[in-house]
């Protein structure tokens, strides 16, 4: 068997066994706290150059449930959350080589070497963990090689969302018959996008226009649009100025008859935020789990939710109009904002849940209801 | 903070559980001490009732109110009258107050815009999740699934159902008796046959859908009044459906559930508590068949609107304090409103993420029970449950393994376990080398039972593939994968030809004792020990933090594991470490509890930190704020050692847990640990039966004539000499009960057969017992030889029950002045010669004043908890100060001490049977202790205190008839008084052949009977039983020919059918003459249960002075 290490920016060595790749990957080393969900965490955009610590010990106990190469178009024949594994690298405690499950195609040993993605077991995830969180997250390097210098690549200077986002626009249709109202054409823009975002939009009838993260929409003046999603996506919003110039523009709308409904999620709410002229910054350590208390400050209600962040919104520097819906009833950090007279809405938790709790998924509802109001 | 207005609650009632029993157990002291401590944070007063007077939530200082009487409506709408309450708690105190709630409910006690209001989960939604019908009409109602069944009343309406439902189904008659009749049929043509006879005997009969083999997932839900809503835990059961909850390996989290299945049923358990309109915990079952396709295929099992056994595991699991957050929430607050207890920073709305692996496994104790069947299903069974935490399952399995206290080898030594429990498996399993698993092993591991995991574990030993045995045991493939990487590694370390760092680091991450490396490497415990620390393989503790290290913990609820680097921090303090009790079992739990956390109290008062391991999920002793510091983890040496090299306290309490922490007392002398209290080597003149013998020669107090033997023919010279009966204790039994008493040559040779392995190693104790002697305990106090407290109690039952399941009276009432004061007397020569220091307990027999020691312990006994809350002294708290030292404490306590001799009232202690619950285990009381719990009550007379005591263990007073069944001529001239007064109360009588052939020569009129065997004949016992003709039974046996019953011997033994089937039929049974010239009495002085008075507990100590 052979042994990789992670190597940490304070120069922290941890070694373990190697069950993925055997190669090298640098990235962000965040932690999540979820557990369930493997397959559907590790194919979540968001997570695109992160190197990914596990604090549940046990990884790999039902397998992955496909062997196949995905489509790109393809959203139902499988759980994942995008055609391939994002995260750069994985940690674990311990992996779990039996596996057992019938919808297990694989193992995740075979899936992350398929994949080229590079993982170790054996560590202890829970003392990297509490380093994390005090020291705040950090720069690593996952590596074969017992060299003494390395560097170490920031994955947050980088453009992420354009590393992940389509690159040609993709359009889906509602996968049901039922319909009998007119169907809702949605314009998602991919900064990352997480495939459950896009069957809870066409499990509800609407159709989605899924479009590069700096899609220009006035190319797309003719279609008739009800509504904008904002995906979820990873690293620094700020690096996002394409997408926050077109939401921006859509802001900038004065006339009620032209107001396109906007629904801002993750990442999408922190461009949201910065659109209308608030301010973000990098949390010590990220919310990365699914057990994420929020409250709905509008109806006093609470609930848990999936979250996977690293940057939050100021909320000091929401402009007038402008309100907080959702709050994080540990830190109060902001989790989501709406608009007091304009149909603008925005999440930083994951109504669409996979993995995690589904309890948020109402939020289509409401803000589709909204379009239908719109109209 | 805003609290949603609700009228002002100033007092609260609160329902306890009654005494343990199978089933429903320590964990109810846990969740009401939770919810008293709660109310009493918010100013609110409170009143619990409970006749377990050994639990904490009855200790002083904790309710405002404590009533000592029995859970069912007739008392506690007294107590509501007298008391007032603004509102009622009945989700703390298990089924037993539950329906002592619905009782009260129907009574018209409780309801819309009375008082006491029903605070928490309405009683709609009680009903709803206890009125099977109305259960399921919900769930339709809601499109959500239960397990399909069907009515039927003709073969071929069953097999219109069956294609309906789809085979396999199971056919069960729509009124058996303790799953009597029910079958699994595969196809019509069983189902045909089947069902033909069933509906011989049944008008109708129920097709279900078969679900044996689906996964069994449980969910602890809690929802408030504003309907905020989370999933606290998820559990999975290794055992699938078919196998109670109970009586199932449970590890939590689920771990063979994929984000879907996880969050799928979680969304379907928050849309049913909805629905529901619980506020507070409830527990939701499933049945889960994993699908090839993403589509979730369950059933619903059943919900527990109230906390349950699993929400206590669930509790200790993650650290969320269920009963606590469940009685908030009862009271008006909202979940975001609440802190999470453990962080102190996060709120309590929260899911607990676990970076650990737990595993729960239940104790059986069906050695016990003679007759008792082995196997295990619907019905639970077990007695206790420990709870193991690891960062692998590996571990938390092996540790699991170890707590349960019947082998410290784990699953090691599976063969020899094995073998031991069944004989017939020695030949076969003997071929070690076969790769084929034995016929009777695969049998072992088809049918659930206690010993599967052994079975299972032989044949991963002998090479049989994982699939196979999923196959036979229905149990998930992952799972037996983990037990074969144990015994994978087994051969890993047997095969080793020299120690190494790295195998032996492997080997504790896969949770390995120190003293199980050893046996596998011909090595000792201690030289692994050495070996390990010398390489630096120390144990990494962790911390419990509900949020998996994200945000930082304030309590310190730990556990320990191994890691590449260890990096505990741990600050020295003024600390001392408290051993609790262990796993639950018959002859020790929740009085054990309540010395160690008792004990515990008495340190942090005095300014003391205080250190707690114990590993059972059902005590308060594992809450997380009882002590400073808790390690859920083992009470082995091996474990209690380095934690005691990692926290360096200044000692360690062993006195308070019972024998477990005792036995290991030694060796921790020997390790270098400060023990506190009585020296090791004194516990040692007192275990060691030589020793202790030689002891009281010397002091010249007499104890009965005893010696050890290895041979039959010296067994019986010996017992010629003394004279029969004696008593025989055999070290080593094949099965069956341990200890057993000989009369004559026959039965001692019969018992000695059964002891088959008769040798130097394994001899027999054969002791002197004296017919007719009374038994008397006392319970006291010692510093440095001088005792402080005794307390005298005495046994209603003579010699020959064991003291566990004795019925017993403190103060004595019939004790000569002449005895007691003897006894004083001995207690103090026996202090004095073995220097002790805390608590101990001397038992005692009396006959015509001539008065002989039977043993001595030098620890807190059973006793404890009943005599300090009757008298009022404390022992536990005195036995602290003793142990320290604390000569301020101990005067403060003298100073104000009670009367331990004369008191105003008399309380009497009455032990709880679980016989109903163990299918064929003969319900009658012998030297072998059977009872799972006990109940406690006071009154000004001894039969006021007796009836209380005996119906708060669910005895009914007869009203119509009773059955007499008396063996020999003395018990008939015994029992002759009670006879007649029955008769004159009005109760028809009764009675056997004999006994009503005695009963009318002597003047009292009885109606003959014919036994059970005579059946069909009319009048038979059994007719009358079923027809309820009879409430009463008395089956006293004539000591001198009891015939013991042997499992599967075609000797049908009447006696024994007789109270198998009052059992069965739940007709309330004595077996003992004393107890049932007792109850009598009592009976006709309180016919009438008004008559009772329902004085709290303070009022009586009020009068003690």
């Amino acid at each position: 068997m052979r042994t990789q290490s992670l190597i940490l920016e304070d120069k922290t060595i941890l070694t373990g066994e190697s069950f993925g790749a055997q190669t090298d990957a640098s990235g962000e080393v965040v932690f999540n706290t979820g557990m369930v969900g493997y397959p559907e965490t590790f194919t979540d955009p968001s997570y695109h150059g992160q190197i990914l610590v596990l604090t549940y010990p046990l990884i790999g106990n039902y397998g992955v449930e496909t062997n196949s190469k995905l489509k790109t178009k393809d959203l139902f024949s499988h759980s994942f959350e995008s055609e391939k594994i994002q995260i750069a690298g994985l940690i674990v405690r311990e992996y779990c080589k039996e596996y057992s499950h019938p919808q297990a195609k694989q193992s995740l040993e075979n899936w992350l070497k398929s994949e080229g993605v590079p993982a170790i077991e054996g560590v202890d995830t829970r003392a990297l963990t509490e380093k994390l969180r005090e020291k705040g997250t950090m720069l690593g390097r996952i590596t074969n090689d017992k060299l003494t210098k390395y560097t170490f690549k920031d994955p947050n200077k980088q453009n992420l969302v354009a590393e992940v986002s389509c690159k040609e626009p993709i359009v889906y249709e509602p996968n049901t018959v039922k319909i009998e109202k007119q169907k809702n054409t949605i314009l998602l823009y991919d900064c990352g996008v997480k495939l459950n975002i896009i069957r809870c939009l066409i499990k509800r009838g609407c159709r989605v226009i899924r479009v590069p993260w700096n899609f220009e929409l006035t190319n797309y003046e003719k279609i008739r649009i009800n509504g904008i999603v904002i995906s979820n996506g990873p690293g620094d919003p700020a690096k996002c100025d394409k997408t926050i110039e077109q939401i921006k523009n859509q802001l900038a709308i004065s006339n009620p008859s032209f107001l396109i409904p906007i629904l801002g999620i993750c990442l999408g709410n922190q461009l949201l935020a910065l659109a209308c002229g608030a301010k973000t910054y990098k949390l010590k350590y990220g919310h990365r789990s699914q057990n994420q208390p929020v409250i709905d400050e509008l109806r006093n209600r609470a609930y848990i939710t999936t979250q996977n962040h690293g940057y939050a919104v100021n909320e000091k520097t929401v402009p007038k109009g402008w309100r907080v819906w959702f709050r994080n009833l540990n830190d109060g950090t902001v989790e989501g904002l709406w608009h007091q007279h304009y149909p603008w809405m925005s999440v930083q938790f994951h109504p669409e849940a996979a993995p995690g709790p589904t309890d948020t998924e109402w939020v289509f509802d409401e803000w589709i209801s909204m379009i239908n109001s719109n109209e | 903070m805003n609290k949603i207005s609700s009228p002002k609650l100033r007092k609260v009632l609160v329902l306890g559980s009654g005494a343990l029993k199978i089933g429903e157990a320590g964990e109810f002291d846990y969740s009401g001490s939770q919810a008293i401590k709660t109310l009493k944070e918010e100013g609110i007063k409170t009143i619990v009732v409970n006749p377990n007077i050994a639990t904490y939530q009855t200790s002083r200082g904790l309710a405002d109110r404590v009533y000592f009487l029995p859970i069912n409506a007739h008392f506690v709408s007294r107590i509501i009258k007298h008391e007032k309450p603004d509102g009622i708690l009945l989700s703390f105190g298990g089924q037993t107050a539950l329906n002592c709630g619905i009782d009260l409910h129907n009574q018209g006690f409780l309801g819309e815009n009375k008082k006491p209001r029903i605070l928490g989960t309405p009683m709609s939604a009680i009903e709803k999740t206890e009125d099977r019908a109305l259960f399921i009409q919900t769930l339709k109602k809601l499109n959500l699934l239960t397990p399909k069944s069907l009515v039927a009343e003709t073969p071929k309406s069953a097999i219109i159902a069956a294609k309906k439902i789809g085979y396999p189904v199971i056919i069960r008659s729509a009124f058996a008796l303790g799953g009597e009749g029910s079958a699994c049929a595969a196809n019509a043509k069983e189902l045909e046959n089947y069902a033909a006879l069933a509906l011989l005997r049944h008008r109708q009969i129920l097709v279900e859908e078969d679900l044996t083999g689906w996964k069994e997932i449980e969910y602890e839900v809690v929802r408030d009044s504003a309907d905020n809503c989370i999933a606290v835990c998820n559990m999975e059961n290794m055992d699938p459906m078919g196998v109670h909850t109970g009586e199932s390996i449970v590890v939590a989290p689920s771990q063979t559930l994929t984000n879907g299945e996880y969050h799928g049923l979680r969304s379907i358990a928050i849309k049913l508590i909805r629905n529901l309109e619980i506020v507070g915990e409830c527990n939701i079952q499933f049945a889960l068949r994993a699908s090839t396709q993403n589509h979730l295929d369950y059933r619903i099992i059943e919900v527990n609107a109230r906390l349950s056994r699993s929400s206590a595991l669930a509790s200790k699991a993650t650290g969320y304090p269920l009963a606590r957050v469940a009685a908030k929430l009862a009271i008006g607050w909202n979940l975001p409103e609440l802190q999470n207890s453990i962080t102190k920073k996060t709120t309590a709305f929260f899911e607990p993420a676990l970076d650990y692996v737990v595993v729960k496994m239940p104790r059986w104790d069906t050695d016990k029970f003679k007759s008792a069947d082995r196997g295990i299903g619907t019905q639970m069974k077990s007695v206790g449950e420990v709870m193991a935490i690891g960062r692998s399952f590996e571990e938390a399995f092996q540790k699991a393994s170890r707590m349960l206290g019947l082998d410290q080898t784990g699953i090691i030594a599976s063969v020899e376990r094995l073998t031991q429990k069944y004989p017939h498996l020695a030949e076969s399993l003997g071929i070690i080398n076969s790769k084929r698993a034995p016929e009777a092993l695969i049998e072992l591991i088809k049918r659930p039972n206690e010993h599967r995991v052994l079975a299972i574990t032989e044949a991963l030993k002998r090479n049989v593939a994982p699939k196979k045995i999923a196959e036979w045991s229905l149990i998930d493939p992952w799972f037996i994968n983990k037990i074969k990487n144990i015994t994978d590694f087994m051969k890993t370390l047997k095969d080793s030809q020299y120690l190494n760092p790295l195998l032996i680091y492997e080997a504790k991450r896969k949770g390995f004792s120190d003293k199980q490396i050893a046996l596998l490497t011909n090595s000792s415990e201690d030289e692994i020990y050495r070996y390990r620390r010398r390489h630096g393989i120390v144990m990494r503790i962790n911390h419990i933090d509900t949020l998996a290290a994200e945000y930082p913990a304030q309590t310190n609820y730990l556990y320990s594991t191994y890691e590449k680097k260890q990096k505990n921090k741990i600050k020295p303090d003024k600390k001392i470490m408290i051993l609790g009790s262990g796993v639950y079992r018959i002859g020790s739990s929740v009085e054990f509890d309540w010395c160690a956390v008792t004990c515990g109290e008495t340190l942090r008062r005095i300014g003391y930190k205080t250190i707690m391991i114990n590993h059972n999920p059902e005590t308060v002793s594992t809450d997380y704020d009882m002590a400073d510091t808790l390690y859920f983890e083992e009470l082995s040496f091996e474990t209690v050692r380095d934690i005691y090299k990692e926290e360096r306290p200044q000692a360690v309490v062993l006195s308070m847990g019972g024998q477990t922490p005792n036995n290991i007392a030694l060796k921790c002398e020997s390790a270098g640990m400060r023990i506190l209290g009585t020296a090791p080597s004194d516990i040692d003149r007192a275990e060691d039966r030589y020793k202790f013998s030689k002891l009281l020669n010397k002091l010249a107090i007499d104890q009965p004539a005893w010696k050890e033997l290895t041979k039959i023919s010296a067994a019986k010279k010996f017992a010629l000499m003394v004279g029969y009966p004696v008593l025989v204790r055999p070290s080593y039994v094949l099965s069956g009960a341990a200890m057993n008493i000989a009369f004559n040559d026959e039965d001692l040779s019969e018992y000695l057969k059964e002891a088959t392995y008769l040798s130097p190693e394994h001899p027999v104790i054969i002791t002197k017992f004296i017919v007719g002697a009374k038994e008397i305990e006392v319970d006291a106090v010692a510093k440095k030889g001088e005792v402080l407290i005794d307390i005298l109690s005495e046994h209603v039952e003579n010699a020959g029950v064991h003291s566990g399941d004795a019925t017993i009276i403190c103060p004595p009432q019939k004790l000569y002045v002449e005895t007691v004061r003897r006894i004083r007397a001995m207690t103090r020569v026996i202090g004095k010669a073995l220097s002790i220091t805390g608590p101990f307990n001397i038992q005692l027999l009396a006959k015509d004043n001539d008065i002989k020691v039977i043993e001595c312990n030098l620890r807190a006994s059973r006793s404890f908890p009943f005599v300090s809350k009757v008298t009022g002294n404390n022992l536990v708290e005195m036995a602290t100060y003793a142990l320290i030292e604390h000569n301020r404490g101990i005067a403060k306590m003298k100073k104000c001490e009670r009367n331990t001799f004369e008191l105003p009232y008399v309380g009497v202690k009455a032990p709880q049977f679980s016989f109903s619950r163990l299918k064929g285990a003969d319900p009658i009381l012998r030297v072998e202790m059977a009872s799972t719990g006990e109940v406690g009550a006071l009154d000004k007379t001894l039969e006021a205190a007796y009836l209380k005591s005996i119906l708060a263990t669910g005895f009914h007073l007869p009203k119509k008839g009773v059955l007499l069944s008396l063996g020999g001529e003395t018990n008939k001239q015994k029992f002759l008084e009670s006879a007649r007064a029955l008769s004159e109360r009005g109760f028809t009588i009764y009675a056997t052949h004999h006994t009503t052939e005695f009963l009318s020569y002597s003047g009292v009129i009885a109606t003959r009977l014919y036994k059970l065997h005579e059946a069909p004949k009319e009048p038979n016992i059994a007719t009358y039983m079923f027809k309820k003709e009879i409430d009463l039974a008395i089956v006293i046996n004539d000591f001198d020919y009891k015939k013991p019953v042997k499992t599967g011997s075609f000797e049908v033994d009447d006696d024994y059918a007789l109270r198998r089937t009052a059992a069965d039929l739940n007709v309330p049974i004595l077996t003992n003459l004393q107890t049932a010239r007792l109850f009598v009495k009592a009976v006709c002085m309180y016919q009438n249960l008004d008559l009772l008075d329902i004085t709290p507990w303070d009022q009586y100590l009020q009068v003690n002075r």
